[in-house]
């Protein structure tokens, strides 16, 4: 299954539409999409407006492959399960959020492994494809706590 | 430290990456007295055992939002009176740490990992009043703040 995801309800229809056409194109009928309070109502996917934490975990660990705006929460949590994941980042230009550090962040990651990036909705096709024949590479898997050495620094800044 | 007498702690964050971020950074809070606010209540879940509160959800463009969650923190550090205040972010987190600031306690703030191009505004106002002021990347620290220690990633 390919989750879709952006990550809250902030609308990210330039996102959802490419994929859900990308679906149509290819016949891929196994996606599920979280669409938040987009305009566009997938008719290729799966899809809900929101979920919950263990609805969200549990379809990313049902999940080969995320697909999600390029945000840290979405993509440090695919790190969590070890998920490839292919990130797009939302725009200040298309009032999809309020400032480019998603830019930023995408171009952070997209030498990551297990991380694919797509700068604009027209870059998405390639980059699932790319991201489906690399399914086996899976993204470093990272625990589920910060390093010790921060957080040694950060309980002793309370403690003390 | 006193065992049989932990030191209070407050995490606060608002939701998603920012939540994330707190939740990676839980083993810190091993053994002390924590309690949590975040803006979905059902974040709960990361957190068994631990007291919670949901607080409003606000951006800088929401006034009355601001004022419902400036009753709502007052309440809550009145009620819990921690000793330290630590916050990933963002509006709900910088305005409790001011708040905390006033009332006494040690205030920390930690830029999201998300900024790798500059310090987040609210972040960059946080500069300015906190204890320790946080960035989780190395090319962002300046001798007056903020800080390098590390990054949850």
């Amino acid at each position: 299954m390919i989750f879709v995801t952006i990550g809250s309800m902030l609308p990210f229809d330039r996102m959802i539409q490419a994929v859900d056409r990308w679906a149509q194109e290819t016949g891929c009928d196994d996606l599920f999409a979280q669409i938040g309070n987009g305009q566009y109502e997938p008719r290729h996917m799966r899809w809900e407006r929101m979920l919950g934490p263990r609805e969200f975990s549990q379809k990313l660990e049902a999940a080969s492959l995320l697909v999600a705006h390029a945000g840290m929460g979405t993509v440090i949590s695919a790190m969590e399960a070890g998920k490839p994941v292919i990130v797009m980042p939302r725009r200040v230009a298309y009032h999809e959020v309020t400032t480019e550090h998603q830019v930023h962040t995408a171009e952070w990651l997209q030498d990551k492994p297990g991380i694919f990036v797509a700068f604009s909705e027209a870059d998405l096709p390639a980059a699932l494809s790319l991201a489906q024949d690399h399914l086996e590479m899976g993204t470093t898997l990272i625990s589920r706590s910060a390093p010790a050495e921060f957080v040694n620094k950060v309980r002793q800044f309370l403690v003390e | 430290m006193n065992p049989k007498n932990p030191r209070k702690i407050l995490a606060i964050s608002s939701g998603g990456g920012h939540w994330v971020q707190m939740r990676r950074l839980r083993p810190a809070f091993d053994g002390l007295d924590v309690a949590y606010v975040s803006v979905k209540a059902d974040y709960a879940q990361d957190t068994p055992g631990c007291r919670f509160y949901t607080v409003r959800d606000v951006n800088r463009w929401d006034r009355f939002g601001f004022f419902i969650l400036t009753l709502q923190l007052i309440k809550i550090l009145w009620r819990e009176r921690p000793d330290v205040v630590v916050t990933t972010g963002a509006a709900p987190g910088l305005l409790a740490i001011f708040l905390a600031r006033l009332m006494g306690s040690k205030t920390m703030w930690i830029d999201s990992v998300a900024n790798c191009g500059r310090v987040s505004g609210s972040g960059s106002l946080a500069r300015r009043f906190v204890h320790v002021c946080l960035t989780q990347w190395p090319h962002l620290k300046q001798d007056d703040g903020p800080d390098y220690w590390g990054a949850v990633l």
